[in-house]
């Protein structure tokens, strides 16, 4: 899946979301950061969990 | 007065010879005092040097030692990395923006609790820009570097930690562990490095990165610090929200049991393909010691540390959305780039991590069913020379920073319980560290096997030659 991954526009489209501000010379950078996230991403949406396999958490209300 | 060397010493020995009077915790924090003043600006390793109050609580020592007073860790030198409050001082987290918020109006909990045990805190120690780094490289503060060897990282985030006790300015610190920030720069500079339980330490009181993975825990010379120093951190803090409802867990008494009836195995798979020949000689070194004939494989471990790097991502670029909004340009390049990446990650990802995150932890506890002990390296290889951008492992080519810590990053994940131990390989000029992991809440197990490796010469950490 990130193969097809467009992080220039991913980045542009959530840069005017977010209201920031990335100057063109870190842009590279950004790009590439989100595409490795991106394939950590895809192996874990990859992996088959259950139904049932919840998040852990430590709200306690 | 003495021939007591509190340089070459461990804090065990200093307490020891502090408790007895042959030495005073004046000596022994003046000692620290002049070996920071010695050696700081070629390693950079604090950031604050406390010496007026440093000096004035170790004359209080003294004067309670005279009274008899227990403290375990009397006249004991010691620093935290500069995101745990120190009062009077603004927690600067490795940040050109944190240093002007107010000072501290009370010391962080776990510095309190050293304090309370009669150590002398000397300093606030170099870090990573908010922690976000294996490095211990900082733009705002100047890049901490190895004593071993000055052209190499000390590593991160917890660099100046690693730098100030394998060069012997203090005998223990404190860092901080997201995802190996602590064991890292134990394999480069060569120390003893304890990752506790998550949620067995109060972390109120210093500044964080990823709450569902921070964790804060000691480096050292000795395995029997490690424990000393545990026990005294150890207690109830409803400041911490993650903090677990858990017993003192006693870790020093239980050292003299060694390895006797454990179970340990090594860990095959990702932590070998991934490995250097130094990181895998150092594991089959530690197994043979031990007696670790078995090799297991963690499955999903590739996993598990995609699941941090996303969990971390996300919930640090959230910590520090309006920072990194408003004034972007007074980030560290190196960390502003990744914190803007990380907001712009969709909710669907980070919650399928967290999901994953309880599955990977069943899996693990019903490994540790069969074993008390799994070995892997700490890192895949010795320091790197400083400003190392990328590095190519298992012929892949990919950055440094983000990579250091492929073998630490799985265990954080789901918060067991590891000592980083420190080996030097026959001939070698640097050392590197094993990763010595227990089941969650058995740190004593860890620290058993670490001071085994210590007494009988496998392990040790000289303070470097300098």
């Amino acid at each position: 899946m990130s193969e097809t991954f467009d992080a220039k526009a991913h980045v542009t489209h959530m840069q005017a979301l977010n209201e920031l501000t990335i100057e063109d010379d870190w842009r590279p950078e950004v790009e590439a950061h989100i595409t490795a996230t991106k394939k950590a991403a895809d192996l874990l949406l990859s992996f088959p969990l259950d139904d049932a396999e919840e998040a852990a958490s430590v709200f306690v209300p | 007065m003495t021939s007591f060397d509190s340089i070459q010493a461990d804090a065990t020995a200093i307490a020891d010879s502090v408790k007895t009077t042959e030495l005073t915790a004046t000596h022994t924090a003046t000692a620290s005092l002049d070996r920071i003043k010695q050696l700081n600006q070629a390693l950079g390793a604090f950031t604050d040097v406390i010496e007026t109050k440093a000096l004035s609580d170790a004359q209080e020592v003294d004067r309670q030692v005279a009274t008899s007073a227990y403290l375990p860790l009397a006249g004991v030198p010691f620093a935290v990395k500069n995101l745990f409050d120190i009062e009077g001082m603004s927690t600067r987290a490795g940040s050109k923006i944190n240093r002007t918020n107010p000072p501290a109006t009370a010391d962080a909990f776990l510095v309190s609790r050293l304090k309370s045990a009669g150590a002398i805190l000397t300093g606030g120690l170099n870090m990573g820009e908010y922690a976000y780094d294996f490095t211990g490289e900082n733009i705002h503060d100047g890049n901490c570097l190895n004593p071993h060897d000055t052209s190499r990282m000390a590593g991160g985030s917890s660099s100046g930690s690693g730098s100030s006790v394998a060069s012997g300015m203090v005998p223990i610190a404190l860092g901080s562990d997201t995802n190996g920030s602590i064991r890292v720069p134990s394999s480069f500079c060569g120390l003893f490095g304890l990752k506790p339980t998550y949620g067995r330490l109060s972390r109120h009181g210093t500044f964080p990165f990823v709450g569902s993975l921070d964790h804060l825990g000691p480096m050292a010379r000795s395995a029997r610090d490690l424990a000393l120093v545990f026990d005294v951190l150890q207690g109830p803090d409803p400041m911490d929200p993650a903090q677990a409802d858990k017993p003192f867990l006693a870790t020093t008494t239980e050292l003299r049991n060694g390895i006797e009836g454990l179970r340990i195995a090594t860990a095959g798979g990702y932590f070998r393909t991934n490995a250097e020949p130094e990181a895998l000689a150092a594991v089959d070194a530690v197994a043979a010691a031990v007696g670790a004939s078995r090799e297991v494989e963690i499955p999903e471990a590739a996993r598990a540390r995609a699941a941090a790097y996303v969990i971390t991502a996300s919930e640090g670029a959230n910590l520090h959305f309006d920072r990194i909004r408003s004034r972007p340009e007074d980030f560290d390049p190196d960390t502003r780039d990744r914190f803007l990446a990380g907001t712009m990650i969709p909710a669907l990802w980070v919650q399928q991590a967290h999901r994953f995150r309880s599955w990977f932890r069943d899996l693990m506890s019903k490994m540790f069913e069969e074993f008390d002990i799994i070995l892997t390296p700490t890192t895949p290889f010795t320091s790197l020379p400083s400003d190392t951008k990328t590095i190519t492992l298992a012929g892949q080519i990919m950055p440094a920073r983000p990579n250091i810590g492929l073998f630490t990053q799985p265990i954080s994940f789901i918060g067991l319980p590891a000592v980083s131990v420190p080996i030097w390989l026959e001939g070698a000029s640097l050392p590197i560290g094993v990763q010595v992991i227990a089941p969650a809440w058995r740190e004593d197990l860890a620290l058993r096997v670490a001071h085994h490796l210590q007494e009988i010469g496998v392990a040790k950490a000289p303070v470097a030659a300098l």
